[in-house]
């Protein structure tokens, strides 16, 4: 069975770790990862509690795919609820983590309560217990998982941990493994750090923890599918040479990419930022920013990004911990802590991105909250005086002072650690947050990308491209070209990407798989691996299921239909230049639409039919 | 003809293919713990280096094994561990200079790259050609004909 069938309870109040099965029956309805573990966190927690309460849960989530020769199958997921959003929060990782966790033989971890003291917790195979980490409180991620290699004499350990942001109760926190890649979004690591809880280090080395269902089909249809991400001009090309950065130019040439606090749709410094310049050699010591691409765990894509900084860079002179390579900046990083803010120097970028790495905070809320300081800086709203240093748009002075300010919670840096919505809030302007939910939007415009809109406004963990990436039919043409202002058929696409998302998000694949496989193509290495009927149509069926879980535990949580929306600057601001000029977004022309090919009502509330149909 | 696995850092990029290839071919399992070929991290560098045995020919724990388990495969060139012969002592573990084989508690014998019978799997697997399967005589050639383009067969003159 692809399932290690058993899931690791920790409970931090008492310090038990105890072994219970998963529940298959629910493994049938929501394959794993992300919809499994909603599954169990939905039924556990009230959806009204305080995400930093100890009754808040917080679970690690592998897929029947994680640990596996499937090209990507190494993913893993953190399910809690948020507290940026307080909306359910999901956020997905690579790395090597999730598949030591699976080869250590567990499909999950659910944390619940929260620890007296600092803890972390070690995994060696089928044992499990928490060790005091009173020595690693207050160190960064890079040092806790070199702490704990040296501690425990085990260079294979896989770490991973929660930086000082975690700590501080940054509100969009991460969780980071392996160095270098993120559990990134929506607070998943404020929630760890308000448990006390400071790593997962985990070791496995079982053969016999799972097995594929037909270890033949799999290997076949495996091989099949990696031959089509080779073959494909993205996941074949474009994703290694440049990785996501691939996407810079081209969405800056189209208009949709939002620039300082989205008052602009177009970057003049986009160039400076983008793939290409990453293959650039600096004039400062004739290297180039890229060393080179790497993969995570079983990966034939390697999108990654390995850069050196040049070491004469203002921000790191005198700091050797950041002279040598480590993880560089992908496309959502680099528009975040660059266009976002008018920042158009790729090292002050890179620098900005290495601290969020090593202190475990996401870039994308990061950069855009300064953005949207900048913007209150410029009005007058917040002074020079209140901030401690100037504000004005692209200075890289400033993104240097905040990156360092943020995770330590010091001065300034302790009010971005609060996101753009609760920054905007106390300043007085709201609706200058760029935000769904709470939660910053990445880098694409919902006015220069209509479907990209609707899917910011109705994604179930607030503004998200990693929900229902409609990038994918408005720019790339896959499955099919979509006029970028076109709305007619969006909601419909939309849906069907929500839902296929959540199948892979589920089966411990990478969605970037999805830029070549379509679910033909990801349908038989599921169904070689897993038992049971794991047909297209059931497959559809489980990720509309997840969809409206995550919906209902929302409703729950006491959002509602309202929350559906966009920031009047999208709704009513025309773009200024480019190809999308003049564009609003036209949300309420689409909204209706999409509930209705939910199967929700107007005020979109999942009608009694669509609950029985899909049993949620 | 006698083939070499050829590694090439350069073009690895720390899937690790390779390694669940390896244990899969061994153990039927992915996990990696158990492969014969490593890939390692070098982060600070930005460098993934995968790195097996290099069956030499006058093999150290070849030599070093007391109960004469370690055979040469004349077919591959490949040292073989024979696992019923073998013991656990692990001498041989310690005599190799390049600690590519090693100790197997759940076995109690050692296990090295047995080049997989002559088809080895991580080469198989390895999506960027880090790892080929090469002429044992002509392992250089890669590499001669990277510098063989480098020269200028038509100089400028000063
Ligand atoms: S495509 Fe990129 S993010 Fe996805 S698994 Fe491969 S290297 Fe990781
Ligand atoms: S399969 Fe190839 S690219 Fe992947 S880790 Fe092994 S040697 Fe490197």
């Amino acid at each position: 069975m692809a399932w290690t069938k058993n899931v690791l309870r920790v409970n931090l109040e008492t310090g038990s770790c105890t072994t219970e099965p998963l529940n298959l029956a629910w493994a049938q309805d929501y394959l794993g990862q992300r919809g499994l573990a909603t599954k169990y966190l939905v039924s556990e927690i009230d959806p009204k509690v305080d995400p930093f309460s100890p009754k808040n849960k917080l679970i690690f989530v592998t897929g029947p795919l994680t640990g596996t020769m499937a090209a990507t199958g190494g993913r893993y997921s953190v399910v809690t609820k948020g507290p940026l959003t307080g909306a359910i929060a999901c956020s997905n990782s690579g790395g090597y983590f999730g598949a030591e966790l699976k080869f250590a033989g567990w499909d999950m971890v659910i944390f619940e309560g929260a620890s007296p003291k600092p803890v972390y917790l070690l995994i060696q195979d089928g044992k499990a217990e928490l060790v005091d980490a009173a020595h690693l409180w207050g160190k960064t991620v890079w040092e806790t998982e070199e702490m704990l290699k040296r501690f425990h004499q085990d260079p294979q350990i896989r770490v991973a941990a929660i930086g000082r942001a975690g700590e501080n109760r940054v509100l969009y926190a991460g969780i980071v493994n392996d160095l270098h890649r993120a559990a990134g979004r929506s607070g998943v690591g404020a929630v760890m750090g308000s448990k006390n809880l400071k790593a997962v280090a985990v070791r496995g080395t079982r053969t016999d923890a799972y097995t594929m269902a037909d270890p033949e089909a799999f290997m076949r249809a495996t091989e099949a599918g990696k031959q089509v991400l080779a073959a494909n001009g993205v996941t074949g090309q474009g994703l290694p040479t440049y990785g996501t950065q691939v996407l810079m130019n081209v969405i800056n040439e189209l208009g949709a990419l939002p620039t300082r606090n989205h008052r602009d749709i177009q970057f003049e410094g986009a160039q400076a930022i983008s793939g290409e310049a990453m293959h650039t050699k600096r004039p400062t010591d004739g290297k180039a920013n890229l060393v080179t691409n790497g993969a995570c765990f079983g990966c034939t894509i390697a999108c990654g990004r390995i850069s050196r900084m040049d070491p004469s860079h203002f921000s790191i002179q005198d700091k050797p911990q950041y002279q040598g390579a480590s993880g560089g900046v992908e496309y959502e990083a680099a528009w975040a802590l660059g266009a976002a803010n008018g920042v158009s120097d790729l090292e002050t970028l890179t620098y900005a991105n290495f601290l969020c790495n090593e202190d475990g905070f996401d870039p994308i809320s990061f950069g855009a909250t300064v953005g949207a300081a900048m913007e209150l800086y410029e009005l007058g709203l917040l002074t020079k005086e209140q901030v401690g240093f100037e504000l004005p748009f692209g200075s890289t002075e400033a993104m240097v002072k905040l990156a360092e300010l943020t995770a330590r919670g010091e001065g300034f840096g302790k009010e971005i650690g609060l996101g753009s919505k609760r920054l905007c809030a106390k300043y007085g302007r709201p609706e200058l947050s760029m935000t769904v939910k709470g939660q910053e939007f990445p880098a694409y415009d919902g006015r220069g990308l209509q479907g990209m809109g609707l899917a910011y406004a109705t994604s179930n963990r607030g503004a998200c491209h990693l929900r229902g990436y409609m990038v994918s039919p408005e720019v790339l043409g896959i499955p099919v070209k979509m006029e970028p202002q076109a709305t007619e058929g969006k909601p419909a696409m939309l849906k069907a990407f929500q839902d296929l998302t959540a199948v892979v998000d589920s089966s411990g694949l990478c969605l970037f798989t999805t830029f070549a496989w379509g679910l033909s193509d990801i349908q038989p290495q599921i169904q070689a691996a897993c038992e049971g009927d794991w047909s297209e149509e059931r497959l559809l069926l489980v990720g509309e299921r997840i969809w409206n879980l995550e919906r209902e535990f929302n409703l729950a949580a006491g959002l509602t239909g309202k929350d559906d929306t966009l920031p009047p600057r999208l709704l009513k601001e025309p773009a200024k230049t480019g190809p999308q000029k003049g564009a609003v977004s036209k949300l309420p022309q689409m909204l209706p639409e999409y509930y209705r090919v939910r199967g929700w009502t107007p005020e979109g509330v999942p009608t009694a039919e669509t609950r029985t149909r899909l049993g949620v | 003809m006698q083939k070499s696995l050829h590694l090439d850092p350069n073009k690895c990029t720390g899937c690790l293919q390779c390694e669940m290839a390896c244990a899969w071919e061994n153990y039927r399992s992915f996990t990696v713990a158990k492969s014969r070929i490593k890939v390692f991290t070098f982060h600070r560098e930005g460098r993934f280096v995968p790195y097996t045995c290099t069956q030499c020919d006058e093999a150290w724990c070849m030599t070093a094994c007391p109960v004469d388990a370690i055979r040469l495969d004349p077919e591959t060139g490949a040292k073989i561990v024979l696992e019923p012969t073998c013991v656990g002592c692990k001498v041989c573990t310690i005599a190799c200079p390049f600690g590519t084989i090693n100790y197997v508690a759940q076995t109690g014998k050692v296990q090295k790259c047995d080049l997989c019978g002559g088809a080895p799997a991580c080469a198989k697997a390895c999506p960027t050609g880090a790892i080929t399967y090469v002429d044992s005589d002509w392992t250089g050639f890669g590499k001669m004909r990277q510098w063989a383009g480098k020269t200028d067969t038509n100089p400028a003159t000063v």
